[in-house]
């Protein structure tokens, strides 16, 4: 936007300053990047694939002289390699559930705050609706809907649903500057509604939508990992952090690296994601410390 | 006033139900794949046969009006997977055991939380706050699926306190560890709502005047703020039911429960149709009466709250 005042670049270098003095949510930044680049280039340096079968060496621990890693599981294939491809899964599917709930979620309560009246009574009773039934519910009905494995469309769906939160604030946010005078200059410039909403009233709720969404993505994670914790999500013989917790959680007496592996990856990326989301708020919106 | 305001929400509970068991209804049967999907298939005719059986044969319109009908008289119609067995006597079994873990969980977290919270508070910026707050964290954080079987393998197969996993009626050892689990979130965030709003309301001028006219601080406390601190956490109590009904699901799998968590899951995997709907209507209707009541314990304890 060549037209934003030096005001508006004043408040993103200001939040960005903020958010660099926040070590916790720097730190959390950086073990994300970090993560993400080990989850990509990681499996690659393993001269195991994440489902070959070594059959001298079946459910050995992490550290043995060998070159699995972090050990294998019980069918002896490779824990470091199978975990990496989990927390693939994982990202991608947090993000683009995140995306999808993102635009749903944007439009929606731009709309619904915007038009008002009866229109926004409407939208905002379907909100209403989804929300007083516990989320999961909606997801596992959604899982039966496709096939089993198709965890991309499947997710395309989550996200479908998982806006309800978004719409909400963005609605709020609309309500209180939909009666400035910038969208008053507008109007009476002739812009139309669609014009009004993307042009002028996103571009305005971004700070609360980078916010909410950072949060988002942990949420989808865990989605992620508790349907295929139950069986609802990835298939063998994909892995998924969900699938691989659940694996390790029966093999725990006699194998306990099999749950610590994937649980410590899938806590600290929720821990960072969450602490990132925290950073980001603190630093878009000051008033609310 | 209220009681009008009651009997609305009350009413409005219904058309919410029924869109929901309607959207559910609809949106299951679209799906691909159905109950009589084996490893092998089916000869035609049998399957022909089990179809007409069940009803599945008749328009879906037709199928809809009859399962509503049943509805009405109490009856979810017969399991597909489970045969011989009604998806009422599935529940039914199931149910209580759910209940009791869920019920103990909300309860064990109002009891941990708000003290926590209250403490947190009080010791605001200290070393205690400090803690009960990491500590928070990390509970909100962290899923029952992985608490879960960390707990199991801690204190119950190392140090022995507690069973690993499985169920006995009237033993309450079996349910100690998935309460637990289960609770660990909701007193986390009881205790963050708890410390927030009590630091503002202590903040307020009747909690000066409280103590300006010498009560003790025990008193200023316990009579006059912290019963308007805890509102938020009585406005939460009805997103953390619903918490706790989804968090059963993963908790009755970890340790082994009997509980009806578990065919949602595998009504869902089963493509056993009536089940999965079973598990909607009953839980649908549980979460939303829960929130009715946390709705109306809220108006009832803020005197703030108008209804118009």
């Amino acid at each position: 936007m060549t037209e934003a005042a030096p005001a508006a670049r004043g408040f993103w270098a200001d939040a960005w300053r903020r958010l660099r003095r926040n070590k916790a949510a720097m730190v959390a930044a950086t073990l994300i990047l970090l993560i993400t680049l080990l989850a990509f280039i990681g499996p690659s340096l393993s001269p195991h694939a994440f489902d070959a079968i070594d059959w001298d060496h079946m459910a050995v621990p992490p550290g043995a002289p060998n070159d699995h890693w972090l050990g294998t599981d019980r069918l002896g294939r490779d824990l470091y390699v199978r975990t990496l491809a989990g927390v693939q899964i994982s990202l991608q599917i947090g993000l683009l559930a995140t995306l999808v709930s993102l635009f749903i979620g944007v439009l929606w309560g731009a709309t619904a705050g915007y038009l008002g009246g009866r229109i926004d009574n409407l939208m905002m009773r379907v909100v209403d609706i989804l929300y007083s039934l516990p989320y999961i519910f909606i997801v596992i009905i959604l899982s039966t809907l496709f096939e089993r494995g198709n965890i991309y469309v499947l997710f395309l769906a989550i996200g479908a649903v998982g806006w309800l939160t978004m719409a909400r604030i963005v609605r709020g946010q609309t309500l209180s500057i939909k009666r400035k005078e910038f969208i008053e200059a507008a109007l009476a410039s002739g812009v139309g509604t669609p014009g009004i909403l993307l042009r002028h009233i996103v571009p305005n709720v971004v700070g609360p939508v980078i916010i909410y969404a950072t949060l988002t993505i942990p949420q989808m994670i865990l989605f992620e990992s508790f349907l295929s914790f139950l069986g609802l999500g990835v298939q063998e013989p994909q892995a998924s952090l969900g699938s691989l917790i659940n694996e390790g959680a029966q093999e725990m007496e006699s194998a306990v690296w099999m749950l610590l592996v994937p649980a410590g990856f899938l806590v600290t990326l929720l821990m960072c994601f969450n602490f990132l989301g925290d950073g980001l708020r603190d630093a878009l919106d000051p008033r609310d410390r | 006033m209220m009681l009008r305001y009651a009997l609305r929400r009350i009413a409005g509970v219904v058309p919410t139900l029924f869109i929901i068991i309607t959207l559910s209804f609809f949106v299951i049967r679209i799906a691909p794949g159905g109950p009589f999907d084996e490893e092998q298939a089916l000869p035609p005719e049998i399957r022909a046969n089990l179809e007409a059986a069940y009803g599945l044969d008749r328009p879906l319109i037709e199928q809809y009006g009859r399962y509503l009908a049943g509805l009405v008289r109490g009856d979810f119609g017969p399991s597909f997977k489970f045969k011989d067995f009604s998806v009422t006597e599935l529940i039914a079994q199931g149910l209580p055991v759910s209940l009791m873990l869920g019920l103990s969980a909300v309860l064990l977290a109002l009891l941990i939380g708000i003290p926590l919270g209250t403490l947190a508070a009080l010791r605001q910026n200290s070393p205690t706050d400090y803690g009960i707050m990491s500590v928070a964290v990390l509970g909100i954080a962290l899923p029952g699926f992985v608490t879960g079987p960390l707990f199991a393998l801690i204190f119950g197969l190392h140090l022995r306190w507690f069973p690993v996993a499985g169920y006995e009626d009237g033993n309450l050892r079996f349910l100690v560890l998935p309460v637990i689990t289960l609770a660990l979130p909701v007193i986390a965030y009881i205790a963050r709502l708890t410390r927030g709003s009590l630091l503002e309301v202590l903040r307020m001028h009747f909690v000066r005047t409280a103590r300006a006219k010498g009560l003790p601080e025990r008193q200023v406390i316990l009579r006059h703020a912290l019963r308007p601190a805890l509102l938020p956490v009585v406005s939460y109590l009805g997103p953390a039911t619903a918490f706790v009904i989804t968090g059963s699901l993963v908790v009755e799998t970890v340790f082994g429960l009997p509980g009806s968590g578990r065919y949602l899951v595998q009504g869902a995997i089963n493509r056993d149709y009536t089940l999965v709907m079973g598990m909607i209507v009953v839980y649908g209707s549980l979460t939303l009466t829960l929130n009715l009541i946390a709705d109306l314990l809220y108006g009832w304890l803020d005197p703030r709250v108008r209804y118009d």
